[in-house]
């Protein structure tokens, strides 16, 4: 019975695709649903987790006081890469009480996206900060409204106090060309600190 | 969809844990990009299983990310590591994060490289 159990992992271990995994963030409604749904394959799906401030909370959530428990929810995509390598892009939940999440969505990561709106550059500033932290590797994508760009990707770097490593791009979350380059950025981006730190 | 979609709330079990019993730990560690796939003894096993595991045990005939299944059954993600990870432990389903490759760590060099050129060919 254990042998032939093995056997059957062992042989769906060799037919199940390797899974990836990239990070959307940025401030509300920059564009971070949109940019996932641009790429993905299937409709963006939605994911809820219970929301607690401590892992050891959990425990209450099922009682049977049926006591009320808040919930995250998160979009994510799928993009078949290759026969053997699935990527999933996770849109970060907006609010900053959800960073908790955000620990879970980087695990593991290659890295993140996070998109900037040139009319709200603020908005990006915990994401930024959240990424730095945490060091993930990360690039900024000006999202370009309309295929507007009201700032120039330098302008917006020296606005945001990005250092020079971290690259500075310019998308388009509405077009799967734009998304995709942006993802080549990221992953390039990557490999140069997976390059750096080995 | 965002999370301000009341919608999306709704549908959402409200005591989660009920189908679990009340467990609230996976007894598999399980990211939630961890693709999960059926085993012959999964279908086989099919006719015994309980809604959710049966839901489960159909959906990864071809590899689902614990996030996915989460989403097409709408449980918790919490839930669904659970319930994936008794299956895992009783054979019926595998998942392709092996105990020696680390998931805290970031994807090397190599594996990132093939990452590039997926997106290139797409
Ligand atoms: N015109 C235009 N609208 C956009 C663009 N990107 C997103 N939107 C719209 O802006 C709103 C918020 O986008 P969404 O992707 O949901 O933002 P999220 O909150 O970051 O997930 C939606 O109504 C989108 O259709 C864009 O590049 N151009
Ligand atoms: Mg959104």
């Amino acid at each position: 019975m254990a042998s032939s159990l093995s056997e059957e992992l062992t042989m769906n271990a060799s037919a199940t695709p390797i899974p990836v995994k990239i990070v959307v963030a940025g401030g509300f409604a920059v564009g971070k649903s949109t940019f996932v749904g641009s790429i993905s394959d299937i409709d963006p799906l939605t994911t809820e987790a219970a929301m607690t401030k401590a892992s050891e909370e959990v425990d209450d959530l099922g009682d049977a006081t049926g006591k009320k428990s808040t919930t995250v929810a998160m979009d994510f995509g799928r993009v078949a890469l290759s026969q053997e390598l699935v990527l999933y892009l996770f849109g970060t939940p907006g609010q900053d009480r959800f960073h908790f999440m955000w620990d879970e969505l980087v695990r593991g990561a290659i890295g993140a996206v996070v998109l900037v709106d040139t009319g709200r550059l603020e908005h990006c500033f915990p994401a930024i900060d959240y990424m730095e932290r945490a060091g993930v590797p990360f690039v900024v994508a000006v999202n370009a409204f309309d295929g507007v760009l009201r700032h120039h990707p330098e302008d917006v770097r020296e606005a945001l106090d990005i250092p020079e490593h971290i690259p500075v791009l310019v998308t388009d979350a509405r077009h799967r060309a734009a998304v995709r380059d942006t993802l080549v950025g990221l992953v390039r981006h990557a490999m140069s600190v997976a390059a750096t730190n080995a | 969809m965002t999370e301000s979609n009341d919608d999306s709330f709704r549908s959402f079990r409200v005591r989660p844990y009920l189908l679990t019993g009340g467990r609230t730990r996976a007894a598999v560690d399980l990211p939630l990009e961890a693709l999960v796939r059926t085993t012959e003894s999964g279908h086989a096993s099919l006719a015994t299983q309980s809604r959710e595991r049966h839901q489960i045990i159909t959906l990864c005939a071809s590899p689902q990310s614990v996030a996915e299944i989460s989403a097409h059954l709408k449980i918790h993600l919490q839930v669904a590591r659970v319930l994936v990870g008794d299956l895992v432990q009783e054979g019926h389903v595998a998942t392709h994060v092996a105990s020696t490759q680390s998931t805290t760590d970031r994807p090397d060099l190599r594996l990132l490289e093939q990452v590039l050129d997926g997106l290139q060919s797409l």
